[in-house]
């Protein structure tokens, strides 16, 4: 398998005027095309931080960030990444909040709307082209932000809590939704979360991140015996308690 | 439509309470005119300082026939709606110019809160020996009262833009660019509509005070000229005058305000 991101050695701090906040430190790890990686961690340990880096709106001030071989600056891949409210423009209809990102890029060619429409259909958007965002459910709007995003055909997918603003039945409908999509797609994705149960069911690796500044405190694969694993069916695989568990000492072993 | 009958009771409680706000602004309006006539007869008290409706009626016929009210009443309205919108347009651009070099607006701040605190009207006779007495000059009189306010409430509105669409355009590989015309600039449209409403007040008083110091036509002329010449009849009737056109130019900015946002949710 081929790694599609590899970050090596990555620290950063935030300052200001009453001093310097670090908030990652020696941070290594990569991720092989295909996979679904979270990273979990406390609230606040910088684990936003390490996405924004990877997303390129910020520069690490140590260590470096590759893309399949190629430093972040260098490579020309795209990296999609979902934040955690959906911000659909009320301005906008649904299409014309989906085609944001290739409004901005300058690539409404004809085969990229082809892409955005056949999403659209598929994911059961297609009769809400011309709605307000306020006229859909959290669940869809969730959806259309990531259609948002996939437009734009990236190679990586950064999901920041992306299902955190919504309540809970929502939210396990939409992680599972999200997750078919993604895996449909065929997309590489990195999800950040503080939710054990949520990093466990979509992933197949979960990296556990300590308090700010963060480092890492172990990396965990997944491996569920169930047949045609979906976030929801994961939930009731056996093994699953036992990733909880051990994820949760990770977490609190060190306090 | 299946309503309950307490749904009904609630809709027509509501639709009786409107009805009532609206007979009594009519009903005070009709009493204050109906008492200033009957005062005025009565003796109660001096019309020739206090004029009254029906000498207000008699002096607009007499002045649309011999001094051109109308023409005075067009200058007027001309002058604010030019000022109110080249402070549209002048306003936004300087906002959007702070908002593109923040350490500019770090550095001119001070010299804009003076700026908007100054009082304007101490402007005018400055500006009638600068650039004569014309009506350009009344037209910067009416901008010089909105445009520091509009400035810097637009300015502060751009701001304060949710840092996190911001994030999104920059994640969609957007720059500073798409981020104004994609997120700052339409996600202000309510404050834009809302600047414009106090402009257009703003704008009247400043062409007003500018009509008052260098002008040949207009209400403002109109007003000092009959002070001058003590006609306190044709005064009292250019105030009215101008409260009705203040009412309706708020009138004209809240109904597009109500066009543009239809659809947008509060």
């Amino acid at each position: 398998m081929k790694k599609i991101l590899d970050v090596r050695d990555v620290g950063m701090a935030y300052h200001t005027v009453s001093g310097e906040i670090p908030a990652l430190s020696h941070i290594s790890f990569s991720v092989e095309e295909g996979e679904f990686v979270s990273l979990v961690g406390p609230s606040g340990c910088g684990k936003s931080t390490l996405l924004n880096l990877i997303a390129g709106l910020l520069v690490p001030e140590q260590g470096s960030i590759l893309i399949r071989g190629v430093p972040l600056e260098q490579s020309s891949l795209t990296i999609g990444y979902m934040l955690q409210k959906d911000h659909l423009f009320e301005w906008r209809t649904i299409y014309e909040n989906v085609i944001l990102g290739l409004e901005i890029q300058k690539k409404k060619t004809p085969e990229h709307l082809e892409r955005v429409n056949r999403l659209l259909t598929e994911y059961g958007l297609k009769d809400f082209r011309d709605a307000r965002p306020s006229q859909l459910s959290g669940g869809m709007r969730q959806r259309a932000a990531l259609i948002r995003t996939l437009a734009l055909d990236p190679s990586l997918l950064l999901l920041d809590e992306p299902f955190s603003a919504l309540d809970y039945q929502t939210r396990l409908n939409v992680s599972d939704d999200i997750g078919a999509i993604i895996k449909k797609e065929k997309k590489t994705a990195l999800l950040v979360t503080h939710d054990i149960s949520e990093a466990i069911s979509m992933s197949d690796r979960v990296i556990v991140l300590s308090k700010s500044p963060a480092v890492i405190r172990s990396v965990i694969p997944v491996f569920l015996e169930i047949p045609n694993r979906t976030p929801m069916a994961s939930r009731n695989a056996p093994e699953f308690k036992t990733y909880f568990n051990r994820i949760w000492k990770e977490l609190n072993d060190h306090e | 439509m299946n309503e309950s009958a307490a749904q009904k009771r609630y809709l027509r409680r509501r639709l009786r309470n409107r009805r009532l706000i609206r007979v009594m602004r009519i009903l005070i309006l009709v009493l204050f005119l109906a008492l200033w006539e009957l005062s005025a007869r009565l003796g109660w008290i001096d019309s020739f300082i206090f004029s009254s409706p029906s000498q207000l009626i008699a002096t607009f016929s007499s002045m649309t026939r011999d001094q051109n009210l109308s023409v005075h009443i067009g200058v007027t309205l001309l002058e604010t709606l030019a000022s109110f919108f080249l402070v549209i347009v002048a306003g936004t651009g300087m906002a959007i110019l702070l908002w593109c070099c923040p350490k500019l607006s770090d550095i001119l701040e001070p010299y804009l809160v003076m700026l908007n605190s100054l009082p304007k009207s101490a402007l005018a006779p400055l500006l009638i020996v600068w650039l004569g007495a014309n009506m350009r000059t009344i037209i910067v009189a009416g901008m010089s009262v909105a445009i520091f306010g509009s400035v810097i409430s637009l300015y502060t509105g751009f701001r304060e833009t949710d840092p996190d669409k911001l994030k999104l355009i920059y994640s969609l590989g957007g720059k500073k660019r798409d981020t104004l015309l994609k997120v700052v600039l339409p996600s202000s449209v309510p404050l834009l509509l809302a600047t414009m409403k106090v402009n257009i007040g703003l704008c009247l008083v400043g062409v007003v005070i500018g009509e008052f110091i260098g002008a040949r036509q207009g209400l403002g002329y109109l007003i000092i000229y009959s002070s001058q010449t003590f006609k306190l009849d044709s005064m009292i009737l250019s105030i009215l005058i101008l409260c009705v056109i203040a009412m309706a130019l708020y009138g004209a900015v809240s109904l597009a305000e109500k066009k543009c946002l239809r659809g947008r949710p509060s």
